[in-house]
């Protein structure tokens, strides 16, 4: 998997952001609603224009469309395909890379086991909770291998009790496939539980990066004082 | 159940019908002024069984067919050009919006100088009268598809091609259908105007020669024929939409 760099970037938001994600690493990016989070995941995977470069293992792929660029993007909203079943949505990706019938559907069996969802195979979006929702888009993201994964909000929409439980599972799976994982959140526990790293961002540029296991050595305080004051995270990681 | 909601469907028709039957038996009107709802059905066999009323409903059924199907493939062209492509929208929308509101009937004085007094008069007419909503219901259709679903099939490698036909027109379906069940009762209603004023044959040419031969019995089954024609088109564009969408929406 990648290490992923950003260099120089600038559009609407950005106004010379750097910045690096290792080889393997699930890196937390937070900050409040406009901090451009989104706009973030959105330049790594070529769907906004921006200046600067974008490098995927020191190779730059400034030019290669959003198509190219392998990367599992789970949305928000999820946006999962409403007119066709789990199956067909989680064969999506490979289905329109030109893989073979037999082997869209060996992909789409092994993603459904992984998602414990077999279950769920012929259903539409429309007939799913919001966590059966979230592993769907989940396992639709990884059917291409992306080389990247970029999670943005994804729990927001989800009750605490399934928020944690999908957190976990995610984690699991990111750790257990080794894919280099970015996920914005405006959610502090959400960050510590998730991330290797943590990044913030304020008003177009990152503020601070945290390590959190310097964290929970130095600054064990702040750390509590963030899981409980997501407003006040920026300021309380510069201390740091 | 199901042939239970038909027969009370039926129920009132036939309820109409014996009062319609009851009210011309007191003779309160001449009968060639209000035919008995018997007298209508026996014309009706009649006009089936010398041929006339099909040789009719078949010059008309062409017509609409004809003009319905180039009007509806070129709205959805058009419309789906215009929805994904913001260049070409801005440069024929000011032009499709001046000529929409125009009434289709209106156009016929034009067509008839330019065209003359033929067979393509009619189908013109329900091409331009099936366009322009078949057009701005696709576009509606393409402009109501979510970004982020767009987005997600781009991450997934799709190509734009692959989008538009794998992603965009599947989720436009139901406001394009939406558009062509409205204009399918339409293209009857124009077809029928465009015969009565200028075309010797079709339903509507039928019901204006039995107006100057005060043919009632006549003019009310051609009547029904166009409304139970209507009433198919309509239907047949719902059990479509409903067979392609009932699964996701």
């Amino acid at each position: 998997m990648p290490d992923i760099e950003l260099k120089n970037i600038r559009n609407y938001v950005f106004n010379g952001l750097n910045m690096e994600i290792f080889d393997k690493e699930l890196l937390v990016v937070i900050g409040q609603n406009g901090a451009g989070k989104s706009t973030l995941l959105n330049i790594i995977a070529g769907l906004v224009e921006y200046e600067g470069s974008v490098l995927f293992d020191g190779v730059s792929v400034n030019r290669m469309l959003t198509d190219k660029r392998r990367v599992g993007y789970l949305f928000q909203n999820l946006a999962l395909f409403p007119h066709l079943d789990v199956a067909s949505n989680i064969g999506y990706g490979p289905a329109v890379n030109g893989s073979r019938r037999e082997s869209i559907a060996k992909r789409v069996d092994e993603l459904l086991r992984l998602m414990k969802i077999e279950h769920l195979r012929d259903r539409y979006p429309k007939n799913l909770s919001g966590g059966e929702r979230q592993r769907v888009a989940l396992a639709r993201a990884l059917a291409v291998s992306p080389q990247v994964l970029l999670l943005d909000e994804p729990f927001s929409s989800l009750d605490t009790g399934m928020c944690s439980c999908i957190r976990q599972e995610i984690k699991r799976i990111q750790k257990g496939l080794g894919i280099t994982t970015v996920l914005v959140t405006h959610d502090m526990a959400e960050a510590k539980e998730m991330g290797d790293r943590i990044v913030a961002i304020n008003g177009g540029e990152v503020r601070e990066v945290a390590d959190l296991q310097r964290m929970y050595r130095n600054y064990p305080d702040d750390l509590h004082h963030l899981q409980n004051c997501t407003g006040c995270a920026i300021e309380c990681y510069c201390k740091g | 159940m199901r042939t239970r909601n038909i027969l009370d469907g039926f129920i009132p028709i036939i309820a109409f019908a014996v009062i319609w039957e009851g009210i011309a038996w007191l003779h309160i009107v001449p009968e060639y002024i209000f035919p008995s709802f018997s007298a209508v059905m026996r014309e009706f066999y009649h006009l089936t069984v010398n041929g006339v009323l099909l040789n009719n409903l078949a010059s008309s059924l062409f017509r609409v067919l004809a003009g319905f199907l180039l009007g509806s493939v070129a709205g959805i062209m058009m419309g789906t050009v215009m929805g994904c492509r913001q260049i070409i929208n801005r440069s024929f929308n000011p032009i499709f919006t001046l000529l929409y509101p125009i009434p289709t009937l209106g156009w016929a004085p034009l067509l008839m100088i330019w065209i003359g007094i033929n067979e393509m008069l009619p189908i013109i007419l329900i091409f331009l009268c099936s366009f322009f909503p078949v057009l701005y219901n696709t576009i509606t259709g393409i402009r109501s598809v979510d970004d982020d679903v767009i987005k997600a099939a781009k991450t997934l490698g799709a190509s734009d091609r692959k989008i538009l036909t794998s992603v965009i027109l599947p989720l436009a379906v139901p406001n394009i259908f939406t558009g062509l069940r409205l204009e399918a009762g339409m293209a009857w209603r124009v077809v029928i105007a465009a015969e009565m004023v200028a075309i010797p044959t079709g339903i509507g040419a039928l019901l204006i020669r039995s107006e100057s031969l005060l043919r009632v019995d006549i003019i009310i089954v051609c009547l029904m024929v166009l409304s139970v024609m209507c009433l198919v088109f309509e239907r047949f564009f719902q059990y479509i939409e409903t067979k392609m969408t009932k699964e996701w929406r």
